[in-house]
């Protein structure tokens, strides 16, 4: 208030702005910066990116489909959450000599007869009587080669396994956390690539639509009311029968050419308030070439729209491309999505490993809410409404 | 005199009284910004008051703080102001006290009366509500009210005017019916923020009428802002005169006209072009300002500035323009013979066409049968109210609309009829400049890409570089920077940007200059420099103008030919002189009696003064 009512003595020239700003972006940019929870949610978004782009590279996350640790592995978060530790598991000969002497300790833990139902049958088949808890480790190689009795020395070689992950192991001992980084790589690039595909088509067919008006208009209005006519789940399953495979790119095309309905809307809406303005007129009057009207003169004007458009459409469909994996409609089985990992982890919930389940609907929380609140944040950066006449 | 005028209004009580009134706004990274600064006056009763000030001169936020209406979160009222409603701070009032003030005490009507009333009820709900809320009135009452209200207004058949929707009236129809709103609890001062402006000069005449009447049945007081001093001095007993939030200067509208003190005053009664006196060049505010007081800054006078103190012909503040209506009407006088025709416009039409279900479609003609020719380096102005057509004519004529029929021969060719590729060359002989500068420049081109592309487009320059030198050299004829070349239109203010647009048309180098209104979106002071500008470029490049409006005062000053038009027929055309002192049709008598004249008024008003007082 003191402030305030010291302002009313400044000199008049005090107050007139001193804002020099340039473009527009750059004026979107500064008003994006006064926003702590768009920069955060922009952080938080930017090292997703990161971890995908490295992910893609192979330089992290490259091992995720190898069994580091012991089946079904808890979690230790890095010694927070329950210390464990990491114990040698050596071939099965050597465990069996250890064995005479105790037990191990992890015994009650792990129940075996959960772990493995062919341990049981195994051991019957092998004619033994005690059940080897090492048998856990589906490694049905290493017991061939036992039975065999063939290269001692391959049975002498130590396998590292862990007892505990830091985001734990799943069925097969895979560590949770590479898998969770190669899953957020497929559901972010399935996601946004879904996205750019979707806001490309929109944006075309809405600019084409919302410029030209008239026989062109009403072509693609049919056109999109035919789209939007069935059911929405429906038609993604039919073009997943019609596409026949499964995988990345499949899932991508399915979302792709089935979202772009909302953004052609909104872009053919935009173009028919921009075709009337004067600005338009005047290139008219030049003679300016439609394409380049379209394309040049428009379509940065209506760009805050699009883009916004992008950002809701991706985290639309890394949620479609998670329900769709959970149908089974999505990745293929040598592949890793968050979509499969919670079809994979929901089973198991039942039996108390909830780790798996939780770094892929966390990592995947995460990802949405700081996603939808970069858009807010971009949204109100880029309204031009709000952009304040100094 | 004057001390007699000032006992009298001492002994009728004062019914408001803003005292050391300050306003600022909060804004991001920025010192708030003052837009009203110790604002002090009185309104007496059974008063009409007028606050004249050009935008962002704090008239309506004054207005707004009296009401109670200021944003409570953006706006601050600094500590020691006071606005006493009979003795009483409204700025320390609850809020519940100043509701129950608003509406009963004080009513304000606003610009736009088609966004101040609310679309989807009907105009009798809306005012029924209103007598409902404070006077308590059954249904029935409140109806047959709002019937009395309506008739009061002069809004025909007011029983069934009450049945209908504002989109269903025309815009003079809905200020009355907003109008009959503001009345419904006859409130003792009833603001009035720039009622007209939206209005045609006929309609806008009605309701200054309606207003003046309602004043002395109601013996109400008026609070009537506007930034036409013109028009104010037709109602106003006192004038109060604002500018960047500070008053200027307040006196009897009487002593404002006759010997106004302040320079800005002074300015303000100079630059508006006149029906009865037509200068060869228009002063600007500037020409008063400038010298006057170097130390205040000027943010939207721009290259403005620069031009008005270089240019050594410029008036001296008093002088009421040299030249006389004899010398005004020289150009089309001398050379008419000599003259070649480069526009000749006949039997043209255009009409619009809705769909009625799917086959039949339903005429709408916006342009009926328009001949007239013009020649080269001359003007001919098109006015008419709003919806006779004069745009779409325009539009029809650079072929940004399909014409219906007709021909129109640009330098002997037939244009109407050429392939969009065999009128390109046209597209660079004809061109335009519209009326709203903040749309006709893209948002998001440099003006340098603006100017640049019909440069290249039109390969008016060999390439890059001297199309980038003949950028900044129309930048300079225009009277802007050469810094301009790299900024966005938002940085801009409206002339400047009306400048921008000029040079943009000017790049191609055309013979005919469409303007479709470009002043009328401009401040009066900024009217001014762009006409000037327009003219000093018409004698420098000798172009052809079509110039459309629908302020006749404007017309006069830069026209040579006049064309009056109505419901898209031509009612008269006739050259500028002719047409002003003789007029031959009914309409163009009407259109020109509506508009209002500072100095016959004025003299009205002494007249009536000095009757009633002595």
């Amino acid at each position: 208030m003191a402030a305030m009512a010291k302002a009313f003595h400044f000199p008049m020239s005090a107050t007139v702005a001193v804002n020099r700003g340039n473009g527009f972006w750059s004026l979107a940019w500064q008003r994006f910066r006064d926003d702590r929870v768009g920069v955060v949610s922009l952080v938080i978004v930017a090292a997703f990116f990161v971890v995908v782009f490295l992910s893609a590279l192979g330089v992290i996350a490259s091992g995720w489909n190898e069994e580091v640790a012991i089946p079904d592995a808890p979690p230790d978060l890095w010694g927070l959450l329950k210390p464990a530790p990491p114990m040698a598991m050596e071939s099965a000969a050597q465990r069996a000599a250890q064995r005479m002497g105790k037990e191990p300790s992890l015994e009650p833990l792990l129940p075996s007869a959960v772990m493995d139902p062919l341990a049981e049958t195994l051991a019957r088949l092998r004619g033994e009587s005690d059940v080897l808890p090492e048998s856990r480790v589906v490694d049905p190689l290493a017991e061939t080669l036992r039975t065999l009795g063939a290269g001692d020395e391959l049975l002498t070689t130590t396998i590292e396994k862990r007892m505990s992950l830091p985001f734990g192991g799943d069925r097969w001992g895979r560590d949770v956390l590479t898998k969770t980084i190669k899953g957020s790589q497929t559901s972010i690039i399935v996601g946004l690539t879904a996205a750019l595909l979707a806001t490309f088509l929109g944006t075309l067919l809405g600019a084409l639509a919302g410029y030209y008006g008239h026989r062109t208009d009403d072509a693609l209005n049919w056109f999109y009311s035919v789209f939007n006519a069935i059911p929405y789940l429906l038609l993604i399953l039919a073009v997943a029968a019609v596409l026949q495979q499964r995988g990345v790119v499949t899932v991508i095309l399915i979302l792709g050419l089935t979202g772009w309905t909302g953004v052609f809307r909104l872009v053919r809406a935009e173009y028919i308030k921009h075709r009337g303005r004067e600005y338009v007129r005047a290139a008219h009057a030049f003679g300016v070439p439609n394409r380049r009207i379209l394309f040049f003169h428009i379509l940065p004007n209506v760009s805050h729209v699009v883009l916004v458009n992008v950002s809701i459409l991706a985290v639309g469909f890394i949620k479609a491309e998670v329900i769709l994996s959970f149908l089974g409609f999505g990745v293929a089985v040598d592949e890793v999505s968050w979509g499969s990992m919670l079809n994979d982890a929901h089973r198991e919930l039942i039996l108390g490993r909830w780790w798996e389940l939780l770094a892929a609907g966390g990592a995947m929380a995460l990802l949405v809410t700081a996603f939808s609140l970069l858009t807010d944040a971009m949204r109100d950066a880029l309204d031009p409404k709000i952009r304040v006449a100094s | 005199m004057s001390d007699l005028v000032n006992a009298t209004a001492l002994a009728t009580s004062v019914l408001f009284s803003v005292e050391r009134l300050s306003v600022a706004f909060r804004r991001r990274r920025q010192a708030p910004f003052v837009a009203v600064r110790e604002a002090t006056f009185t309104i007496h009763e059974d008063e009409t008051v007028a606050l004249v000030g050009e935008s962002g001169s704090g008239k309506s936020v004054t207005a707004l703080a009296m009401m109670g209406l200021l944003p409570k979160y953006s706006a601050e009222i600094a500590d020691d102001s006071r606005i006493l409603y009979r003795e009483r701070d409204l700025l320390r009032c609850s809020d519940e006290e100043r509701r129950r003030l608003r509406g009963a005490d004080m009513a304000m009507i606003f610009q736009e009366p088609m966004t101040s009333l609310n679309p989807v009820f009907t105009i009798g709900t809306q005012i029924a509500e209103v007598l409902r809320l404070h006077k308590g009135m059954s249904a029935s009452a409140a109806q047959a009210r709002c019937i009395e209200l309506l008739d009061e207004v002069g809004l025909p058949e007011p029983r069934r005017a009450l049945a209908r929707y504002p989109s269903q009236l025309s815009g003079g129809q809905q200020q009355r019916a907003m109008i009959a709103m503001a009345l419904a609890c006859t409130p003792r001062l009833l603001i009035a923020d720039e009622p007209t402006t939206a209005l045609d000069v006929t309609v806008q005449k009605q309701i200054v009428e309606l207003l003046k009447t309602l004043k002395t049945r109601h013996r109400m007081s008026i609070l009537f802002i506007s930034h036409d001093l013109a028009l104010v001095g037709e109602l106003a007993d006192r004038i109060i005169v604002m500018r960047h939030g500070e008053i200027r200067e307040a006196g009897e509208t009487v002593r404002i006209f006759s010997s106004p003190r302040d320079r800005y005053t002074q300015a303000l009664l100079q630059c508006r072009p006149r029906l009865d006196d037509v200068p060869s060049r228009l002063p600007t505010i500037d020409d008063f300002m400038v010298e006057a007081q170097p130390l205040f800054p000027l943010p939207l006078c721009g290259g403005g500035c620069l031009e008005g103190a270089g240019e050594g012909e410029s008036p001296s503040p008093l002088s009421k323009g040299g030249v006389g209506e004899a010398d005004g009407g020289l150009p089309s006088a001398t050379g008419e013979k000599n003259k070649t025709l480069l526009l000749e416009v006949s039997n043209l039409k255009k009409s619009f066409f809705k769909r009625e279900g799917s086959w039949r479609r339903h005429e709408i003609p916006a342009v009926k049968n328009a001949s007239f020719t013009l020649r080269r380096g001359e003007t001919l102005g098109i006015v008419g109210e709003s919806g006779c057509g004069k745009t779409t004519l325009g539009l029809t004529l650079l072929r940004l609309h399909q014409a219906t029929g007709g021909t129109v021969r640009f330098d002997g060719q037939e244009v109407l009829a050429l392939s969009e590729e065999a009128f390109m060359p046209y597209r660079r002989r004809m061109q335009i400049v519209f009326q709203n500068p903040y749309a006709s420049l893209n948002p998001r081109f440099t003006v340098g890409q603006s100017l640049l592309e019909p440069i290249l487009l039109h390969r008016m320059a060999a390439d890059r570089q001297t199309a980038t030198a003949l950028a900044f050299d129309w930048l300079h004829r225009v009277g802007l920077d050469r810094d301009a070349f790299d900024k966005y239109p938002h940085e801009f203010s409206g002339g400047q940007r009306q400048r921008i647009a000029l040079a943009r048309a000017l790049t191609v180098e055309p013979e005919l200059l469409i303007c479709d209104e470009p002043v009328s979106a401009l401040d009066v002071s900024v009217q001014a420099q762009i006409l000037n500008l327009l003219k000093d470029l018409q004698a420098q490049l000798g172009v052809s103008y079509l110039f459309i409006s629908h302020d006749l005062a404007v017309v006069r000053y830069l026209c040579d030919a006049v064309m009056v038009m109505r419901d898209g027929e031509v009612v008269e055309i006739n050259d500028v002189d002719s047409l002003y002192r003789n007029p031959q049709s009914a309409y163009t008598r009407q259109l020109l009696a509506a508009v209002p004249r500072v100095r016959y008024q004025g003299s009205e008003i002494r007249d009536q003064r000095s009757g009633i007082r002595t």
